[in-house]
């Protein structure tokens, strides 16, 4: 039993090994050098330069935004469809994620066609503006908010619902104290879905803000690709990296305190 | 005064009728039970007084004033829910303030309040405990707590002992019956363990189909069932085709039982039911009927056997175990026999609560 366990674990070891410490290793050891191979914290230091610290405040608000207009639209469709039919329910969620399935740059670039000076949306004036970065998003990601959410809130006991109204509790504190505190583990997966993705990206910003939104994500795939300097992409890539354990780290606190008063 | 009447209600769900013209009135401080198999209407009953669920037509009153449409948080009622809804995010003291925090009660208000409810339910100490520590049993008493202390004036308790085993099923029977002494509020039980019913209860009201079969203590229910259906929901029994011969004279399987009913009329077919425990076992030849032990299980207290005679296979219970094959006779005690009327129709085995009550036209209501 034991040896067939660990036969088991074999394909997901080697996994481990080439997909997530290999490569882990090699852009560590990229980030920690310089192109003549000796140990240097430059590149992480030039997280400080005027350009690359203003493109990772945008990245960071601009995926802030994202997320919180993600969780706004999708916590209420969520309460809708935990109290509809069965059938339309599985109905309405299935349409939700429809998109999903659809390539995620041709989803993007529909995006691009439709906000273009002569798009049908053109007269919004918002292409290479930020809001067109926030907009495709909230586009793209939106079903990742939506599927964790609501399947914590359908995992909702309608009768603890019941049980609050029954002690007296109307319809606000109900939400407020019952259903949104119980519902956190779906927002905070949804959260960190949306927000990851959302700080990390260059295909939506190099679409939509046609190079002039540049987020921390551009910085780093020009460094690889234009200026071919891996190691100063690396090093930027670890200050990423680092910045997105401090906001998880951030959400799981949040989680673990919030019960009851989240909002 | 009633504290609350149920007038006329009835309910559908997808056509179908789970309740139909269904009254009932509660006094204050009695322990009222709702029995029935499910699909009966009890929970729906239930979920109606407690506002969950909407009536199709009829009334709700609650000392004399109409709550029908009135939301639950609004009502001076609190429910004990089948599956405890615990809100599973708060510690047992969360829980239990609940109630009293929306009511705006002062911190030490609360405070008293929660250790005098722990108290009452055997949980001192467990204030800062999590719901999933808990056992089930644990768990449907602060259920119990947490409704208790908003001071309600009606408690509604959905199945609440359903989930647990049954010794610790015995042990809550006897709790609620103290809880329900000690703070004098009404309690409407809904079950489908005819035991629970009898055993706590002031008043069983028996249902079926969405109407009450008999309304009674729970002496009354038990010894006299008014029906078959009651008859065979409460307790095991034998029931069997009889005719009533004259007054006090029954013909069971062509044999002569003495009753003590009356009033059935001559030649009358019937339906009769003896309990397994009031079945005298004897030597062949010194009862009314004699017969063979079919089977015997040891089930406790006592022996249950089936007695083959007449055609049909008598459930007995005695503390006197007979092998199988034992060759013997029954009898009956004349008043341990109970006569009851042959439902004429499909319709009138489920007899409405004013046919209950004597009415005699109701055959045309049910169509």
């Amino acid at each position: 039993m034991n040896s067939m366990k660990k036969l088991f674990s074999v394909p997901f070891i080697c996994f481990i090994l080439c997909g997530t410490i290999v490569p882990m290793g090699v852009i560590a050891y990229y980030g920690l050098t310089d192109r003549e191979g000796l140990f240097t914290l430059k590149n992480i230091m030039e997280i400080a330069t005027v350009d690359h610290a203003k493109a990772l405040g945008m990245s960071l608000l601009l995926s802030f935004l994202a997320t919180t207009i993600c969780l706004i639209l999708a916590f209420p469709l969520g309460l809708i469809l935990k109290d509809s039919k069965l059938g339309k329910k599985g109905f309405m969620v299935f349409l939700f994620i429809l998109p999903m399935w659809m390539n995620f740059v041709l989803r993007t670039m529909a995006w691009q066609v439709l906000l273009e000076k002569n798009g049908i949306l053109g007269g919004l004036g918002i292409i290479n503006t930020p809001t067109a970065v926030v907009l495709g998003m909230v586009y793209d990601y939106l079903p990742f908010m939506v599927l964790p959410i609501y399947n914590a809130l359908v995992k909702i006991d309608n009768s603890v619902i019941e049980a609050a109204y029954d002690l007296g509790a109307d319809y606000k504190r109900v939400l407020f104290k019952i259903i949104v505190p119980l519902s956190v583990p779906g927002i905070v997966s949804g959260i960190t879905m949306v927000f990851v993705p959302s700080l990390t990206t260059f295909a939506i910003s190099n679409m939509l803000g046609g190079g002039k939104v540049n987020l921390i994500g551009n910085i780093i795939e020009q460094e690889f690709t234009a200026s071919a300097n891996w190691n100063l992409g690396s090093g930027l890539s670890l200050v990423m990296m680092i910045f997105i354990v401090i906001s998880m780290a951030l959400i799981e606190k949040f989680d673990r305190n919030g019960e009851g008063n989240m909002i | 005064m009633a504290l609350i009447e149920l007038i006329n209600l009835s309910k559908s769900y997808d056509g179908e009728k789970v309740l139909d013209e269904f009254d009932l009135s509660i006094k204050e401080n009695e322990f009222i039970t709702l029995l029935g198999p499910s699909g009966c209407g009890k929970t729906t009953t239930l979920r109606i007084l407690g506002g969950f669920t909407k009536p199709d037509t009829g009334r709700v009153l609650f000392q004399g004033e109409d709550i029908t449409q009135l939301s639950p948080n609004k009502r001076q009622i609190n429910t004990v829910f089948q599956k405890y809804a615990l809100f599973p995010h708060m510690n047992i003291a969360e829980n239990i303030a609940f109630g009293m925090k929306i009511s705006g009660k002062t911190q030490s208000y609360i405070n008293d309040k929660i250790k005098y409810a722990l108290k009452l339910v055997n949980l001192s100490g467990f204030e800062k405990r999590s719901v999933d520590s808990l056992s089930g049993g644990q768990q449907q008493r602060i259920a119990i707590a947490r409704a208790i202390v908003n001071e309600p004036r009606v408690l509604l308790l959905d199945e609440p002992l359903g989930a647990l085993d049954l010794k610790l099923r015995q042990e809550m029977q006897y709790e609620l019956i103290r809880l329900k002494n000690e703070l004098g509020i009404t309690f409407l039980y809904v079950t489908h363990d005819q035991e629970e019913a009898l055993t706590m209860s002031d008043k069983v009201v028996v249902m079926n189909k969405g109407y009450i079969q008999q309304m009674g203590t729970p002496e009354q229910i038990y010894n006299e069932p008014e029906n078959a259906f009651v008859a065979d929901f409460i307790g095991d029994s034998n029931i069997v085709d009889g005719i009533m011969m004259e007054d006090r004279v029954v013909k069971i399987f062509d044999h002569i039982f003495p009753c003590i009913d009356e009033g059935f009329g001559k030649k009358k077919p019937v339906d009769v039911v003896i309990r397994p425990e009031d079945i005298i076992i004897g030597k062949v030849g010194e009862g009314i009927m004699d017969g063979e032990i079919t089977s015997n299980v040891f089930i406790g207290v006592h022996h249950e056997m089936c007695i083959e005679a007449g055609g049909f296979e008598w459930v007995a219970q005695n503390t006197k175990s007979y092998p199988v094959g034992t060759k013997v006779s029954i009898d009956v005690l004349p008043e341990n026999i109970q006569i009851m009327n042959k439902p004429q129709s499909e319709d009138e085995e489920a007899i409405s609560l004013e046919e209950v009550l004597g009415e005699e036209n109701i055959g045309e209501d049910n169509e």
